[in-house]
């Protein structure tokens, strides 16, 4: 490849190799992300001799490079040589396995992952090992953190005296004074685990998990929760009471209100872990616990779980756990005192009626999805409304109807218009549940009301809302109840009003279909090109190049092109240009 | 240990000539790091200047200890809120060091508004050789290129670079005082008047608020936070200290909200004591957990005071800093001395506490025999190997040899922040815009 006599080929190369250092970051980038390229054209000796030493004395740089250098790492083998060779790449990934900054070192860290497999066994042990060893037993914080992912990808491979070496220093790691290493352990022990021999789990494992759990670091202990669930799917069902279900119990009264969060929010993948009979006897009393905690936060992560806790509980006592143990809790949350309880409630509670059946959700559900319709936060009605749809499937919506429409117009009205925004966005699903009819008569004015809303953005999502509308009642009921309200706003004597005419033909012509737009609609955008205000003349431009391809060919000849053509001589400039760019897209000229 | 004769200065001080010294060059905070190889110092003018101690070496072995420049950088420039029309000064309210997590050194400094992560690392070595430049930074002709050259590195002199690694902002509305980084390495506190936000240190664009004291209507405010620490080594709990003299403590493990307290350290109230004045100089400008977790340090305007924290009700030891003062409120007030916000430190066993005076003088008390002495950091004994004498401020009208008066005491020259180094009996004074580093005699 090189040697040859003023190369052109090697030009390229030697920018690229001169601009790794080069002072703009993004250069550097650049050439990083190329560095295959650069080694391939040095070849697999320099590669090795020459560019990865270079690159193994970078850690000076931005972490961008840095981490865009770790990922390149990561599938560095070919270009070094092979799996004969991939050792030369431990260096500069052990280098940046120790950098301050988080991201490099898990993208280190997930890079030597990901060539550990490539080692031979042999190699695994004389050089990858070694590294893990030395990480593990470094003077920093940061290389002790980065070991502790690297013990689970090398333990399936390596002789039984290394094995019973990582397990020694996994221990030690997971005593380590600083908190942070203890953390990074924490929350490697489960995969771990994993990769342990069940004895192992239980000898060395399990004394890990109960010491880590028990850790003075509130954060040490909450990762020891997730490392909990891990552990228990790999023990048999008989050792799980003994082993580790009382830490899984302190860690769900922990005194820290975060632990009991982490709890609750690992809460359905515990339940898998553990199995149906720990769960009846065990978790529902802890599921109660946590929806009546006295901490916000963990009430609202255990309010979030309700449903799927619900589903997964065994069969055959589910309805009479949930009657007598979980909706009194539920019925609770519906007027707890903090906002977020309540919405993460409102956002699950409907999927209840499906599980419960149509009995229990007309008798018990339904008062407290009435309750919800009706809560002084919008946020908390919004995620009743926006899951109209479970509930929809068994007892029918017009059992709603009655509290929804009050709730559904306060939404509309809000003064905050992103509640305005969520509400027209459920419009669509709102209009197909309740039908026509019902939509006509009580929500139709709203979602004509919002097309003149003081914000773009609510004006914008009415017109896109109207076409939602349009594809769920066809044609026939746009000409006859829409229609003739937008074009009407043709006339408004506000010129935004005008545009918003302009944007709802943009979005209905295609659902309308071209008899309605060639009839009703085209004539009005051709009348507004006289508009005095520019913004909507070149608007008018804009929406005949949009709705060109639904007209017929003679309409665009005949009606649209003078039109067209009219305004590529206006005395604006966005008019003529947007009128040029209509003639030349539509094929007028 | 024994302060009082033994204290011998022998390091050099960094002076800046009085006649030329400007605003910007005052001291506004001193902080040893964890092991005490590094001393930083914040100023008004937004820099950042870094000492690092000198290795031993066996030739000079008295130069042990002396603390020379490491690196100096800009931290924070002078801002302006457009939305509120405030100018937002560069000062540097505090530095905090972060425990060291590789071979670069870690702090945060913080101005009223924005708190900064800096990193300071050591650079030796240079990438050499470019493919299209020749040695002399010529241009070279393309096709006159027939190898590749991959860059070499080679030794350089050792360059120390501070760089700015995360950028804290847009979280306080009122003017940060404190900032206290977390014993779980993962999060700090920065507080200002009214609140107390909790950040992670890798996160910059969200901060929970942990303790909130704005009144629905500011007319009815009474209180402010004056500042506020974690515990050393209990990740869950913090003190902060109020302008009503009390302290309270709270436990981040009940609730994710700390405004309800879970102890509240306050002494009630001589009422034969009660003047005018009485509220203005209890407010307490500093509270510091001693080294072991057990004790809380509080200075107020007077008095350096101890509390267990296991007793609320009142302080375990109360020190008087400069009681000769009291009869001189009035025009302390007059000239704003009284609301100077003094800071104080444990020394490294916890057995010793400094802060600060008038007059350039500063103040240790040994809490075991209670011995106490005034010190004055001055350019006659900032020579090397000078030994501190303690002075006297004399209240009576008979003034002995050595002795200054109070009415002669100089109250533009205070000292407001000190260091103690975390393990030897070095300190760190600033005297406005002069750093005093003592030593505890060697040999």
């Amino acid at each position: 490849m090189a040697g040859a006599e003023g190369d052109d080929s090697l030009y390229p190369i030697a920018v690229l190799i001169d601009e790794l250092r080069n002072e703009d970051v993004q250069l550097r980038l650049n050439s990083i992300k190329k560095l295959s390229t650069i080694a391939l054209a040095l070849g697999v000796e320099r590669t090795r001799t020459e560019l990865l030493p270079f690159l193994t004395d970078t850690i000076y740089d931005e972490d961008e490079v840095l981490l865009a250098l770790a990922e390149q790492l990561g599938s560095f083998t070919v270009l070094v040589g092979g799996p004969e060779f991939v050792h030369c790449l431990l260096p500069p990934l052990e280098s940046l396995a120790t950098v301050e900054e988080t991201v490099v070192r898990d993208k280190a860290v997930e890079s030597l992952q990901k060539i550990s497999q490539e080692h031979s066994p042999v190699d695994l042990e004389v050089h990858f090992v070694p590294l893990v060893k030395r990480l593990a037993s470094g003077d920093w914080f940061t290389s002790r953190t980065s070991a502790c992912g690297l013990f689970s990808v090398c333990y399936p491979r390596v002789s039984s005296t290394v094995k019973a070496e990582i397990r020694q220093h996994f221990r030690t790691l997971c005593s380590d004074d600083t908190p942070m290493v203890r953390r990074a352990a924490s929350s490697k022990l489960g995969e771990f685990a994993k990769v342990l021999e069940l004895d192992y789990v239980k000898s060395d494992i399990i004394p890990l998990f109960t010491a880590l759990a028990s850790d003075e670091q509130d954060s040490v202990r909450l990762l020891a929760v997730e490392a909990g669930v891990s552990i228990a799917t790999l023990l048999p069902q008989e050792d799980l009471e003994d082993l580790v279900m009382p830490t899984l119990r302190q860690a769900a009264e922990d005194k820290s209100w975060r632990v009991r969060y982490m709890v609750a929010d690992k809460f359905s993948e515990l339940q898998k872990a553990v199995g149906p009979e720990i769960t009846k006897n065990d978790l529902v009393p802890a599921f109660q616990n946590l929806l009546k905690d006295c901490e916000a936060e963990v009430r609202t992560a255990a309010a979030n779980k309700v449903k799927v806790f619900c589903e997964s509980l065994p069969e055959d006592s589910r309805e009479t756990i949930i009657m007598t143990h979980i909706l009194p809790c539920v019925k609770e949350l519906v007027s707890d005192t903090n906002q977020h309880v309540k919405s993460a409630l409102a956002s699950v509670i409907m999927g209840l009626s499906t599980i419960l059946g149509k009995d229990n959700t007309v008798e018990h559900l339904l008062p407290l999805f009435l309750v919800q319709l009706k809560d002084e936060y919008p946020e908390v009605r919004l995620n009743i409304i926006s899951n109209l749809d479970c509930v929809n499937e068994v007892i029918g919506i017009r059992q709603l109807s009655q509290s929804l429409l009050p709730a559904i117009v306060e939404l509309a009205e809000d003064a905050k218009w992103r509640v305005r925004l969520a509400i027209i966005e459920y419009m669509p699903l709102l209009a197909g549940q309740l039908g026509v009819e019902f939509f006509d008569e009580k929500l139709n004015s709203l979602c004509m009301a919002w097309l003149i809303d003081h914000v773009y953005a609510i004006r914008e999502a009415a017109t896109c809302n109207l076409m939602k509308l349009v594809e769920k009642f066809g044609a026939e009921w746009a000409q006859n109840t829409i229609v003739p309200k937008v074009l009407g706003m043709a006339n408004d004597s506000n010129y935004l009003h005008r545009m918003t005419t302009l944007f709802c033909i943009n979005a209905l012509s295609e659902v309308c279909g071209q008899e309605i737009t060639t009839k009703h609609m085209l004539p009005v955008v051709l009348k507004m090109s006289t508009d005095q205000v520019a913004n909507v003349r070149f608007n008018v431009a804009r929406c005949l190049q949009k709705i060109g391809p639904v007209l017929d060919s003679s309409a665009l000849q005949a009606d649209v092109k003078p039109v067209l053509e009219k305004l590529a001589t206006d005395q604006d400039m966005d008019v003529k240009y947007f009128a040029l760019e209509a003639i030349s897209v539509l094929d007028l000229a | 240990m024994d302060e009082e004769i033994d204290t011998r200065k022998i390091n050099n001080s960094f002076l800046r000539d009085h006649n030329y010294a400007t605003e910007a060059d005052i001291i506004s905070t001193v902080e040893f790091n964890s092991t005490g190889e590094l001393l930083a110092t914040g100023d008004k003018g937004g820099r950042v200047v870094v000492f690092q101690r000198e290795q031993e070496s066996k030739n000079q072995p008295h130069r042990r200890g002396e603390y020379n420049v490491y690196s100096t950088f800009q931290s924070h420039e002078p801002e302006f809120d457009y939305l509120k029309s405030l100018e937002i000064e560069e000062k540097i309210n505090k530095i905090r060091w972060l425990p060291q997590q590789n071979a670069a050194y870690f702090l945060l400094s913080t101005n009223d508004k924005t708190v900064k992560l800096w990193k300071i690392s050591e650079r030796d070595k240079r990438p050499e050789g470019y493919n299209l430049k020749d040695e002399e930074g010529r241009i070279r002709d393309p096709t006159t290129i027939t190898t590749l050259r991959v860059p070499v590195l080679r030794p350089m002199d050792l360059m120390v670079e501070a760089t700015p690694r995360r950028i804290f902002s847009n979280a306080h509305t009122y003017h940060i005082n404190s900032i206290s980084v977390n014993s779980d390495y993962e999060t700090y506190m920065s507080t200002d008047d009214l609140r107390i936000n909790l950040w992670n240190l890798e996160i910059t664009n969200r901060s929970f608020n942990i303790v909130d004291i704005k009144p629905a209507n500011m007319e009815e405010l009474t209180e402010v936070i004056t500042a506020a620490e974690f515990h050393p080594n209990q990740c869950n709990t913090f003190v902060y200290s109020s302008s009503k003299g009390s302290i309270r403590l709270c436990d981040m493990r009940t609730s994710a909200l700390c405004d309800n307290h879970s102890k509240l350290f306050e002494e009630p109230e001589d009422p034969s004591n009660h003047s005018f004045f009485s509220e203005i100089i209890s407010s307490i400008s500093d509270v510091k957990f001693s080294h072991n977790g057990r004790y809380l340090m509080t200075r107020d305007y007077l008095t350096v005071k101890v509390w267990d924290i296991n007793m609320e009700s009142k302080p375990l030891e109360t020190y008087q800093v400069h009681d000769y003062l009291r009869s001189k409120l009035c025009s302390l007030y007059e000239n704003d001395c009284i609301f100077d916000k003094f800071e104080c430190v444990w020394n490294g066993t916890d057995s010793v506490l400094m802060t600060g005076s008038y007059n350039n003088f500063f103040r240790m008390f040994d809490r075991n025999t209670k011995r106490d002495v005034t010190l004055e950091a001055s350019r006659e004994n900032s020579k090397p190997r000078a030994i501190l004498k303690p002075r006297k401020v004399c209240v009576g009208g008979k003034r002995r040899k050595d002795e200054i008066s109070v009415d002669s005491l100089d109250f533009s020259k205070k000292i407001l922040h000190t260091a103690w180094h975390p393990n030897e009996n070095i300190i760190a004074v600033a005297a406005t815009n002069n750093l005093y580093i003592f030593q505890d005699k060697v040999n």
